[in-house]
């Protein structure tokens, strides 16, 4: 069985007299392990079904089962349950506490985990998040001493930090340069390559092509839904650091 | 969420914005303080009332002319003719329980010594007056009745007298002129303080009452019969035999009232401490409106605190914040800042009582009480301020404050 499955799911807005209709019906099934780009243009949805996919926001109607549980019909704080334990959020702007280190952001989803974990196992588990994301050494930095690609990488350690089962990025590389934008593709592989299903919201098609399967939205519905092959982004990186190394060559030599 | 983490994360959002938070905190500090110094005046004040009040002297009962009363203490302040030196005499020799009796007229005047001049006030009192006050002379000797009964012109004078008018040297045998009436000083009083009413009264001069009814004030009646009585268990007695013969001297109607009115020392205590009781509460009300408005101020401050912060709980609800942990959070918050203000106003109030103690000479008393009072009051405060603020965040939807610039 599927991890994420939707059955016709829609979602309107109504604001006054006005109803927009952001999702129209969608279908959906994605199974664990898979790594998901969600295409489309601006205004299509893609927004809005990541909010519904991340327990944010319930759909208009249509059913939505995580993890063979039926989440449409959750409450408030079952729903905020549900994203502390299974669900890992990445934003566009990364959303860090300012003045609070990286250590403490990332700690962040623990302080609301019913487990009652002691500081030290806090603390540990954040900076071995940290670790993952080559992070290791910056846990005391605040996020404005910190580059924007090491800022969405502290975003992704507080996302993994509770171990979840579906990692969400709505264009977590917007924000970011193209050398920095493939390592964070890199490390997403990498996340996914280890066992982690991965749903990631872009508009550059050369970014989809690092994942296994593109989805891509029209006025609120699927308009096309293909698995690829995925292009390996560590080749891409080193590729691009080869090229950078000629470029920097050619500079001192002229 | 996790219980310790609440008063971390308020400290560590508290210290985010150090200057904001130092400035809403003063609010507070200012208002606590000001309790706690109104407060410590004002209790301090009924304590040395209290204290003053055992000092008047022992199983004392005084008689004021006239019937006029607020709050069962004449106020007449001897405006009525109705008590007479005979009175005071009759008072003594045919009630046994009072062993002595004082018809007492005050002046206020000047006094003449050399070419100095000096304003004072001059007593007439009988010669057992320092008896009933529990007061002695520190050298020289207080008038004897025989000198009272021909209106010998002798005087005894307080320890303001020596240093205002004789400049510390010691007056006895000196001639002061009261009214161009000479007279002797024969004994100097022991220093006594402060009286009820705050004024210093060893600034005093007492002189046997037939001269200063004769000679100086001019007047026919006594303004109030200072009275022991011989012991405490016989004060209700002697006064209903006091009111009795005052009654039968005056010739008084059963159908009349009294034209006198008969007060012991606790009636007076009652009334001084009432007095000062309602100056406490009024001062510390005072003061408890500026707690209010540094209430308002926290509320201030922590309702543009949520609107900076949206995103803060947009996220903090994203990665799995419930309402309550969000409400909680921000309470705790303005309670955190309500308490560091009510320890800094504990400070600065116990600094500006003692100031205010030293310099102004006023009494002061620290109560636990009221810093207890103090720090639960701000914490009231705090979770009254910061309620509708910590409620209006928990309130927010994740995606619109994830959203929210
Ligand atoms: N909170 C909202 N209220 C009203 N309309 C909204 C709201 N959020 C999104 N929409 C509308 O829904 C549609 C889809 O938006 P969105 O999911 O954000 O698209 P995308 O992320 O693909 O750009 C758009 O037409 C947008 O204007
Ligand atoms: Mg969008």
């Amino acid at each position: 069985m599927s991890l994420v499955q939707l059955k016709h799911i829609t979602r309107v807005y109504k604001s006054g007299s006005l109803a927009v209709e952001a999702l129209r019906g969608i279908d959906l099934e994605i199974s664990e392990g898979n790594f998901v780009s969600i295409m489309g243009a601006s205004g299509s949805g893609k927004s809005t079904l990541m909010n519904i996919l991340g327990c944010l926001d319930k759909p208009t109607s249509g059913n939505y089962n995580l993890a063979g549980e039926d989440v449409s019909t959750f409450d408030k704080n079952r729903l905020a349950k549900i994203r502390n334990r299974m669900l890992g959020f990445v934003f566009q702007s990364f959303h860090l506490l300012p003045r609070t280190s990286a250590l403490e952001n990332v700690e962040l989803p623990l302080l609301y985990n019913d487990d009652n974990l002691s500081w030290k196992e806090i603390h540990k588990r954040a900076r071995e998040a940290l670790e993952i994301v080559s992070l290791g050494d910056r846990t005391d930095h605040n996020p404005n001493e910190l580059s924007g690609g090491q800022q969405q990488r502290v975003a992704i350690a507080r996302a993994l930090v509770s171990k979840p089962k579906i990692l969400l990025a709505d264009e977590p590389t917007g924000n970011l340069d193209s050398r920095t934008t493939l390592e964070i593709v890199e490390l997403f592989q990498r996340l996914n390559q280890d066992g982690l299903t991965i749903i990631m919201v872009t508009h550059e098609p050369e970014i989809a092509r690092f994942s296994n399967r593109i989805i891509t939205l029209r006025d609120g519905l699927m308009s096309s839904d293909k698995s690829i092959e995925p292009l390996n982004a560590r080749q891409a990186l080193k590729n691009w650091k080869d090229q950078e190394k000629i470029q920097l060559e050619s500079e001192v030599l002229s | 969420m996790k219980i310790s983490a609440v008063p971390y994360v308020a400290f560590k959002a508290l210290r985010r914005n150090r200057m904001r938070t130092i400035l809403t905190a003063l609010g507070i500090v200012i208002g606590v303080a000001a309790v706690i110094t109104m407060v410590g005046l004002g209790q301090g004040a009924s304590a040395e009332v209290q204290e003053q009040v055992n000092r008047l002297g022992q199983n004392v009962v005084l008689v004021f002319p006239g019937a006029r009363q607020l709050g069962g203490v004449s106020i007449g302040g001897g405006s009525a003719n109705t008590l007479t030196t005979d009175d005071a005499r009759a008072l003594r020799e045919e009630i046994p329980e009072v062993i002595a009796a004082s018809p007492e007229v005050r002046s206020q005047t000047l006094i003449v010594f050399g070419n100095r001049n000096y304003q004072t006030r001059v007593y007439g009192q009988s010669h057992d007056y320092l008896q009933i006050r529990q007061w002695a002379v520190e050298s020289g000797r207080m008038y004897t009745e025989e000198e009272v009964e021909r209106s010998a012109l002798v005087a005894v004078v307080g320890q303001t007298i020596v240093e205002e008018v004789f400049e510390g040297a010691d007056p006895i045998g000196e001639t002061i002129r009261v009214r161009g009436v000479p007279l002797t000083v024969i004994g100097v009083l022991e220093r006594k303080g402060m009286s009820l009413m705050g004024s210093v009264q060893d600034d005093i001069v007492i002189i046997p009452y037939t001269t200063a009814f004769q000679r100086i004030s001019g007047r026919t009646h006594a303004m109030v019969i200072n009275i022991q009585v011989y012991d405490e268990q016989s004060m209700g007695i002697a006064q209903e035999k006091i009111t009795d013969l005052l009654r039968e001297r005056h010739r008084l109607a059963p159908y009349q009232e009294n034209d006198f009115t008969v007060q012991t020392q606790e009636d007076v205590a009652q009334t001084a401490t009432e007095t000062s009781r309602i100056m406490t509460l009024l001062l510390a009300s005072i003061a408890g409106v500026s707690l209010f408005v540094g209430g308002i101020g926290i509320m201030n401050v922590m309702l543009v605190s949520v609107t900076e912060r949206t995103r803060e709980v947009g996220l903090r609800l994203a990665v799995g914040a419930r309402a309550p942990d969000v409400l909680f959070q921000f309470l705790i918050e303005a309670v955190v800042l309500c308490l560091l203000g009510g320890i800094g106003g504990i400070v600065l109030g116990i600094i500006s009582t003692e100031l205010i103690a030293t310099y102004a000479g006023w009494p002061a008393l620290f109560s636990t009480e009221a810093m207890l009072v103090a720090v639960g009051v701000s914490a009231v405060v705090g979770v009254f301020f910061g309620f509708y603020p910590a409620w209006k965040a928990s309130r927010l939807d994740p995606i619109v404050a994830l959203r929210s610039e």
